[in-house]
């Protein structure tokens, strides 16, 4: 597959899983703030605003404006309608290579999202976009799952996908966790709605939110499509499938990564986690950014040189 | 049930759920969408006097009797949204919000009978071949200027006249791979050659995306018209492009090179390369090695074979011609002069197509064939000649004159909607720089039924059928039936307002 080709899916992969996890988060948020609690709103603001746009938080959010700007605004490069516009620019420059109906969904979606200029008080309708992106993403993995080759292009749009996913992941657990002292159960509840994870945890734990099952759950649970654990094993699976296709030299870099990566949640206990969370988690972000740059080095941007020499 | 309009409405109910059919023709009021169909003296593609539509349009005819406006707008509507969720779209350049329109199109299927196909088609066929002998012979012996046909001055000074091309061997010395030729109808009905595209001719997606969407609203009357099938191109496209392959390449990579998502027909190009399963390119994808073209994959450099290029001439390697061009790559053309790598058309083939070339057409037909023209052209006056140079400027309101090197509608004036001020403008043009101009009297566009503002009205047409060469040549029967939708214009180019029809070829 041409180089520039799977960097475009690859993208278009990671914005569209960004737009998806700011729906999640603003939904679950959304929903908080309208029941008083020991939280102020803006303090819920504020742990939404930093785990979705990281730069762009400050202790002073605007409740009022808050929403307004992680759906919709034009300047941030965190918003779900820039990302949306990010995964549909990335998807136009690879038509070929996506299935009709994938480029259909994610077109119409766009249409969508972008169909009419959102008003900064609007709520209404920002949640409306938040609700169509929740929607329009289990559209597109379905599509994305039944209308392509589960080949090379496919194994791009995985490891994007799940790349990201365990990034944010990381960066809401950090939010979250943070503060846990004074977290009280709706805020746990709004964790897991975070990650569409609720019912989930409900099932597999029962209904008795403990931050130390709460975080089992949401980093090493190896079935939950939204934990840490199950992220880095699709991109695992999405890694060694792209280097066996590949004829490529040099991808032993890439399995090293990935391996020691998947080790740092396959092979540990919560109670190990919790001595210093924080430093865990950006230490898992840290083994993904290196990832990407391998990734982006043996398979997109590689120099000519190389390639004669094999 | 094999009443076209009954059962078109039939099909209709069934799709809307509905599975009452209401149909009674006189309580309807008949021709309520026909009324305001006026014949304005050029061809009418429906009707052969008013109320006598034509044998091959009858069925359509009726089903139009019997439709309302309501239902036309629907199916409108439905086409439209259709044509938006593919994301069959154009892009307009200069307007950086909603960057993507839908492409104008017609409800009304355009009809073409048997007879009337097999004479274009024969008339392309030999158009083509005589084109592509001349092209052979102008970059190598030139025997037709030695000869005396045509004048060396008219070709070397063409606009696409391209030097470098000067002894190069092209696989099976075919230059014209894909050909979009504009035939028009004129008033006696019969048709011309208005224009040869033989560099990057477009609109085949339109073709092709605008006939799946009509069998989806019309269905019924689809198939009762026994429309022959056009969806084998991009197959024949294909094998096409691959019987161009170097020698002992026996599974060639065939990619097609695009200017990348900003080019306006972006959409064309990715639809037709997944339609091929074949790699779209950008320069940038591109390397060359030691005379060989690669491209740049997960898993290495892939060797390159044949390049369906859509980009120009000019811009596809910089070190041979446009130097600040970075749509190509650099040595795409030493690769292909070194026999490395093959291109779709090749380069250098708008001499073929210059207007003033044009005109010797029908001579070079019968210099190379040595048969008369099947298919007429228009009567076309070189300004380079100074009788008729004075002629033309003489009567500017009754020509149409246009740039030699020119396409898409650009650089040219219909006289007889112009005004004074632009006539003159163009007179002071044409006696700059005679050669490159050429005048053609107005032709009257033949008319065919639209759909426009609730009623039904003729709107001018041409037809651009398409023309694959390589082992043989191919012409697709259908095409894209361009319109003016502008009532009264004779301006079909979607750069000018132009919209399309899908084109029926009828079986026997």
């Amino acid at each position: 597959m041409l180089s520039r080709v799977a960097d475009s899916l690859y993208w278009m992969s990671r914005y569209f899983e960004r737009a998806d996890n700011a729906a999640r988060v603003l939904k679950a948020t959304y929903g908080l703030i309208l029941n008083p609690a020991k939280f102020s709103t803006e303090e819920r603001w504020f742990r939404a605003v930093s785990s979705l746009a990281p730069g762009a938080a400050s202790n002073n959010v605007d409740p009022q404006r808050a929403l307004f700007l992680l759906v919709a605004d034009p300047e941030g490069a965190f918003s779900i309608v820039k990302c949306i516009s990010g995964a549909r620019e990335n998807a136009r420059q690879v038509r070929e290579e996506i299935s009709s109906e994938m480029w259909e969904q994610l077109n119409k979606l766009f249409h969508e999202v972008t169909g009419s200029e959102l008003q900064p008080n609007d709520d209404a309708a920002a949640m409306r976009v938040v609700t169509l992106v929740r929607e329009g993403s289990y559209r597109f993995s379905g599509v994305t799952a039944a209308t392509m080759n589960h080949d090379e292009a496919w194994h791009f749009i995985q490891l994007g996908k799940y790349i990201e996913r365990a990034c944010n992941l990381c960066v809401l657990l950090d939010a979250y966790f943070a503060v846990d002292k004074h977290a009280d159960d709706l805020d746990w509840v709004g964790l897991l709605s975070s990650c569409a994870a609720f019912e989930a945890y409900c099932k597999a734990c029962t209904a008795e939110l403990r931050p130390d099952r709460i975080a089992n759950f949401l980093l090493l649970k190896p079935e939950f499509p939204y934990s840490v654990r199950y992220s880095l094993d699709r991109m695992h699976e999405a890694l060694m499938a792209i280097s066996s296709l590949s004829l490529s030299r040099r991808t032993d870099k890439i399995e090293r990564l990935i391996g020691r990566l998947r080790s740092m949640v396959a092979y540990v206990q919560v109670s190990e986690v919790f001595r210093n969370l924080h430093k865990y988690l950006a230490e898992i972000i840290e083994q993904c950014r290196d990832l990407h740059a391998a990734v982006h080095e043996v398979y997109i941007d590689y120099p000519i040189e190389v390639a004669f020499e094999t | 049930m094999n009443d076209s309009p009954l059962c078109e409405l039939f099909w209709r109910s069934v799709k809307r759920g509905r599975m009452i059919i209401e149909m009674d023709t006189s309580e309807r009021g008949g021709a309520e969408v026909l009324h305001r169909y006026e014949l304005n003296g050029a061809y009418d593609e429906m009707y052969s006097a008013v109320d006598h539509p034509r044998k091959q349009y009858r069925p359509l005819h009726n089903l139009l009797l019997n439709l309302g406006a309501d239902e036309l707008r629907r199916s409108k509507h439905e086409a439209d949204q259709s044509f938006f969720n593919q994301g069959i779209t154009f892009t307009v350049y200069g307007n950086d919000k909603g960057t993507e329109r839908i492409f104008p199109h017609d409800l009304l299927p355009r009809i073409i009978t048997a007879t009337e196909w097999e004479k274009i088609e024969r008339g392309l066929a030999q158009r083509i071949t005589a084109l592509n002998l001349f092209l052979k012979d102008v970059y190598h012996d030139a025997k037709i200027i030695a000869d005396g046909v045509v004048p060396g001055s008219i070709i070397y000074t063409c606009k696409h006249y391209r030097r470098e091309m000067r002894g190069i061997k092209v696989p099976r010395d075919v230059y014209v791979t894909v050909v979009g030729t504009d035939l028009i109808r004129n008033p006696e009905g019969n048709f011309v050659v208005l224009e040869d595209n033989l560099r990057v001719p477009s609109g085949v997606s339109y073709m092709l995306t605008s006939r799946r969407v009509m069998k989806q609203i019309f269905p019924g009357l689809f198939q009762k018209c026994r429309v022959r099938p056009i969806e084998q191109y991009s197959q024949v496209l294909l094998s096409t492009l691959r019987s161009l392959a170097p020698e002992g390449r026996s599974e060639p990579t065939v990619v097609l090179l695009t200017p990348g998502s900003y080019n306006s027909a972006y959409f064309e190009h990715t639809y037709l390369a997944r339609q091929m399963g074949i790699e779209l390119v950008e320069g940038r994808d591109l390397v060359v090695h030691d005379n060989v073209v690669y491209m740049r994959t997960t898993f290495g450099l892939q060797r390159v074979d044949v390049i369906y290029r859509r980009i120009d001439d000019d811009y596809l390697d910089p070190l041979v011609f446009e130097h600040g061009s970075s749509l190509g790559a650099v040595g795409l053309f030493n690769a292909y002069r070194a026999g490395n790598v093959a291109f779709a058309n090749a380069l250098g083939t708008g001499v073929a197509d210059d207007k003033a070339i044009y005109a010797y057409v029908p001579k070079i037909i019968r210099y190379y064939l040595d048969q008369d023209p099947i298919l007429e052209g228009v009567e076309t006056l070189l300004m380079s000649d100074p009788a008729q140079r004075d002629h033309v400027c003489q009567r500017m309101n009754e020509y149409v004159v246009k740039a030699v090197g020119e396409s898409g509608g650009y650089g040219m004036l219909i006289g007889p909607h112009s005004t004074e001020e632009q006539r003159s403008e163009f007179r002071d043009k044409i006696q700059a720089q005679p050669r490159n101009y050429i005048a053609q009297p107005t032709i009257n566009l033949s008319t065919a039924p639209c759909f426009v503002d609730g009623s039904i009205e003729p709107r001018h047409v041409d037809l651009r059928p398409y023309v694959l060469y390589g082992e043989k040549i191919t012409v697709i029967p259908g095409g894209l039936t361009r319109v003016a939708l502008r009532k009264g214009s004779l301006v079909v180019n979607s750069s000018q307002g132009g919209g399309s029809k899908d084109t029926w070829v009828l079986q026997n």
